[in-house]
């Protein structure tokens, strides 16, 4: 098979792979909140409702039709971005997800911008030195990051930076993005405790990617030629190395989704996540379904993009 | 017992020197383990004050004699709650772990074993399982089951079957294209006899290590959870809520809520040394 067709049918059994994970995600998500809680008519209604009102309401949400019928039903919604009301405030679940997902995005975004640069420098520095006292001290701490709970990060990070030293407030209720140095004094905690474990994961995942090529024939001949230190590193390993980097990177920004759920509930973010973890305590199931979907939609293209990284730049893997 | 002597050589991959020095960092991680295994057993027992007895009326008081860790929002004693809290959060723990790893290594030890397409669907499967992040899945299984101590152990344990099942699978397909389980095959042995008695003596020592780190994500995930409202619920506690009834302590420079947290860092990186220093272990 030529190249160029070997590629394409890669990305199109990966992106199916992708849709029919999505498709199996949503038929869980939906047994598990539609089926199981038992009846949502009695649940929003209360105890002293009539028969009559129930039948009526459970007719109205379609809840006399077969589980089936229900799932494409809901389905379909999904895809159009009709995904019901919150049970709690009968608002639109699109308008609270729409009101809460730039907030989200912005910090995903301003935490990235933070963590991948710092995280690839960091993981290239102690690849450059193996063994040094450097690599060995960046190598502890990222594994103690790593290991630790997020909240332990979070908290010990207002208690050091809002409390002690009173440089940032240690909620966030609204981030700011009128002045620079309103979105700095919002934005500065919850990104930095999102960013531990994340610069973590790229510096360990960069260093072994690199350590990995740096063992390979090809340098130790560069080496006996004579080329040393960065110069090694930088032209002659890091270009080979650049598709395990970007599927790192992505892998990396995964833990973001997770993390985010944590930060957004010390800092009182108005984020998707601590909308979420909110609807769960009220059980709030249309905001529960629509949320998690987005949540794992935004998990799949990053695991899919970290795929095809991983593949495009492999020469071999794209022959294949 | 000749028997069993027949049987030796099957169950030995590679030999190894019989006592390996463990490093410093490895001791390390031994006792620490080893006493928060204790605490978990006997802290209730050892507490100073009752774990539940309030014993400053202010709340949210000073590390002084009697009350080393200081007092927690409703005034209780920390370090009376965390050696309690011990319990609550490795146990849950402990039990998901083993429940991930009994389900997940049977099923890899027969999609090995068997192989086929039952072996292709059962990977297919997990792949899914495992494209759903941890806590997200944990999110949602309480909200649609509630919360209980039973619910969070057979989240917890379901969550990291994939991980397990990966792990199990891609040690026991090696083990299982060795001769002697060809032999097996051949002397007309059952399914389950070759999964137990061939293939799972020879998977034990890296499977140890796996179950250590599962039993870290485990317990990172319940008390996030815990965390978040959504885990261990009042009057018990484990860590994880803990942090989250002391949270508000925090603006007023009380410390209530960085003593649990930073016993489940203690906790965690020393399962982490532990695991990584195994003697045997290639590094």
């Amino acid at each position: 098979m030529r190249p160029a067709l070997a590629v394409t049918g890669f990305l199109l059994k990966r992106l199916l792979f992708a849709a029919g994970t999505l498709l199996a995600v949503s038929l869980a998500v939906f047994a598990a909140t539609e089926i199981l809680p038992g009846d949502v008519a009695g649940a929003v209604l209360g105890q002293s409702a009539t028969p009559e009102a129930l039948a009526a309401l459970r007719a109205s949400m379609h809840l006399d039709l077969p589980a089936s019928v229900r799932y494409l039903h809901w389905l379909g919604g999904m895809v159009t971005g009709d995904v019901g009301h919150s049970l709690v405030n009968n608002r639109p679940v699109s308008e609270l997800i729409g009101s809460r997902l730039p907030n989200s995005l912005l910090l995903a975004g301003a935490a990235t911008a933070f963590c991948v640069p710092i995280g690839l420098l960091l993981g290239i520095c102690s690849a450059m030195r193996p063994t040094s006292v450097f690599d060995r001290v960046t190598s502890v701490a990222t594994l103690s990051i790593v290991a630790v709970p997020e909240f332990f990060i979070g908290t010990l990070a207002v208690l050091v930076f809002a409390v002690n030293l009173r440089w940032f407030p240690a909620l966030t209720l609204s981030p700011r993005i009128d002045s620079v140095e309103g979105f700095f004094r919002s934005m500065t905690l919850p990104v930095l405790s999102l960013s531990g474990i994340i610069i973590a994961q790229i510096m360990r995942m960069t260093r072994a990617a690199l350590l990995d090529v740096l063992r390979r024939p090809y340098v130790e001949m560069a080496r006996l030629k004579g080329v040393v230190g960065a110069r090694l590193v930088l032209f002659y390993a890091l270009p080979n190395a650049l598709g395990p980097i970007a599927n790192a990177l992505a892998l990396s920004l995964s833990h973001l989704l997770g993390g985010a759920i944590i930060i957004e509930t010390i800092f009182n973010f108005p984020g998707l996540a601590k909308l979420l973890v909110d609807a769960v305590s009220t059980r709030d199931m249309p905001l529960v379904q629509a949320c998690t979907m987005l949540f794992c939609l935004a998990y799949l293209i990053l695991g899919t993009l970290a795929d095809i990284a991983g593949m495009l730049a492999n020469p071999r893997l794209r022959a294949s | 017992m000749s028997s069993t002597v027949e049987r030796e050589p099957a169950h030995v991959v590679i030999k190894r020197p019989r006592r390996m020095p463990i490093p410093l960092l490895g001791w390390v991680g031994i006792v620490v383990v080893a006493f928060w295994l204790i605490m978990a057993v006997f802290g209730p027992m050892l507490t100073p004050h009752p774990a539940g007895e309030v014993i400053d009326p202010d709340g949210f008081g000073p590390m002084v004699p009697g009350m080393w860790l200081g007092s927690d929002v409703l005034g209780r004693d920390v370090l009376s709650r965390i050696m309690a809290g011990a319990q609550t959060t490795v146990g849950p723990a402990i039990a998901a772990t083993l429940l991930a790893v009994f389900i997940g290594g049977t099923l890899a030890l027969a999609a090995a074993a068997v192989g086929g397409w039952i072996d292709t669907a059962l990977s297919r499967t997990m792949d899914a399982v495992i494209s759903v992040p941890s806590l997200l899945f944990g999110l949602v299984a309480v909200a649609a089951l509630g919360v209980s101590v039973p619910v969070l152990i057979c989240t917890a344990g379901v969550i990291y079957v994939p991980g397990a099942f990966r792990i199990w699978r891609s040690l026991a397909v090696n083990v299982n294209a060795m001769d002697y389980v060809s032999v097996a095959r051949e002397r007309g042995e059952g399914m389950p006899y070759i999964m137990r008695r061939e293939i799972l003596p020879n998977l034990l020592g890296p499977v140890l290590a796996d179950c250590g780190l599962r039993f870290v994500f485990a317990v990172l995930l319940l008390s996030s959870l815990s965390f978040l409202g959504l885990g261990i619920q009042p009057p018990d506690a484990d860590w994880g809520s803990m942090v989250r009834e002391n949270l508000p302590g925090l603006i007023y420079g009380a410390p209530a809520a960085i003593f649990p947290a930073a016993a489940l860092a203690t906790l965690t990186i020393g399962v982490n040394l532990l695991v990584d220093n195994l003697p045997g272990r290639e590094r």
